[in-house]
């Protein structure tokens, strides 16, 4: 797909939700407001992780090169791949559609799709979020979870990358 | 300069989807509180784990929340592996931002990331278990 494409399709999705938004006003405005508010409160939320995100695009495009994310992400990237998803995943923040931009970059620059996906299921391990964790489900559990999890993060990004090869 | 240009032009390119999917989250929050989710297990683990997979992948939102009522399951009698899928698909699968991850980084790559990550909730939840059992 192009860019032009994406962005068409994204400017048709902003429209669906405008228009569901306004019919809902008509139908129900106090359902509405409180749902515009609730977005509202998402959006505030969200503000310093684009200026991230915006940042690391700015850094990507200045400092990187392609062959250089090949070498490290791509076909031939090996562990090194796998390990530099699995941290990334893990220190990045925000909600995962904010990450979509960079790793729409990533991949046009030949980033493979399982380090990707690897990325993402990392993106479930948050050392901020573990004393939370363990104060509802306690150590040992949260522990055995979170080592799993990064295993089977690489078993997944190697899986949607076999899976995708399969033509259909 | 040139390479922040170009960043603020990929990023606003991409922009829309990501507004869209936000103006989604805020109205799936209001219309379908949380709550009304905790009462829909059988108390079967299996079943249970595939029905909090299921509640997990249509869910969003911070893991925050996913813990709390995860909490709440638990002390109504709601099995560790229902729990533990529900609270890994939270933050794994995204039926919600689907229609984003398609546009940005491919239908096919959406589906079967998706997919495999939702089979992998159940999987990462009996591993789990079955581990902090046996240790």
């Amino acid at each position: 797909m192009r860019r032009s494409e994406k962005s068409r399709i994204g400017i048709y999705f902003l429209g669906t939700m405008v228009t569901i938004y306004i019919i809902l006003g008509l139908l129900n405005s106090s359902l509405a407001i409180k749902a515009l508010q609730a977005t509202l409160s998402i959006l505030k939320k969200v503000v310093p992780v684009f200026i991230v995100v915006i940042a690391l695009l700015a850094i990507m495009n200045k400092f990187v090169r392609p062959q250089t994310l090949t070498k490290y992400l791509g076909k031939n990237s090996g562990a090194k791949g796998w390990i530099i998803a699995i941290i990334a995943g893990i220190i990045s923040s925000g909600p995962i559609y904010l990450w979509y931009p960079l790793l729409n970059e990533l991949q046009k620059h030949g980033t493979r799709n399982g380090i990707i996906a690897t990325f993402l299921y990392n993106r479930a391990v948050k050392p901020a979020l573990l004393p939370l964790m363990i104060f509802y489900f306690g150590i040992k559990f949260v522990a055995v979870l979170t080592v799993v999890m990064v295993f089977v993060s690489v078993a997944q990004g190697w899986l949607v990358e076999k899976l995708l090869e399969v033509k259909l | 300069m040139e390479a922040l240009i170009k960043a603020l032009k990929t990023f606003g390119n991409t922009l829309p989807t990501i507004l869209g999917v936000i103006l989604l989250v805020g109205l799936i929050k209001v219309a379908l509180p949380s709550s009304i989710f905790t009462h829909m297990f059988s108390f079967n683990p299996f079943i249970d784990s595939l029905i909090g997979s299921a509640l997990g992948s249509v869910l969003a939102g911070n893991p925050v929340t996913s813990y709390i009522l995860g909490g709440e399951m638990l002390k109504q009698g709601v099995s560790l592996i229902a729990v533990t899928s529900f609270i890994v698909a939270w933050v794994t699968v995204g039926i919600i931002q689907l229609p984003a991850e398609a546009i940005l980084l491919g239908k096919k790559f959406a589906i079967i990331r998706n997919a495999t990550a939702f089979l992998f909730s159940i999987l990462v939840a009996i591993i789990t278990v079955f581990l902090v059992n046996a240790i």
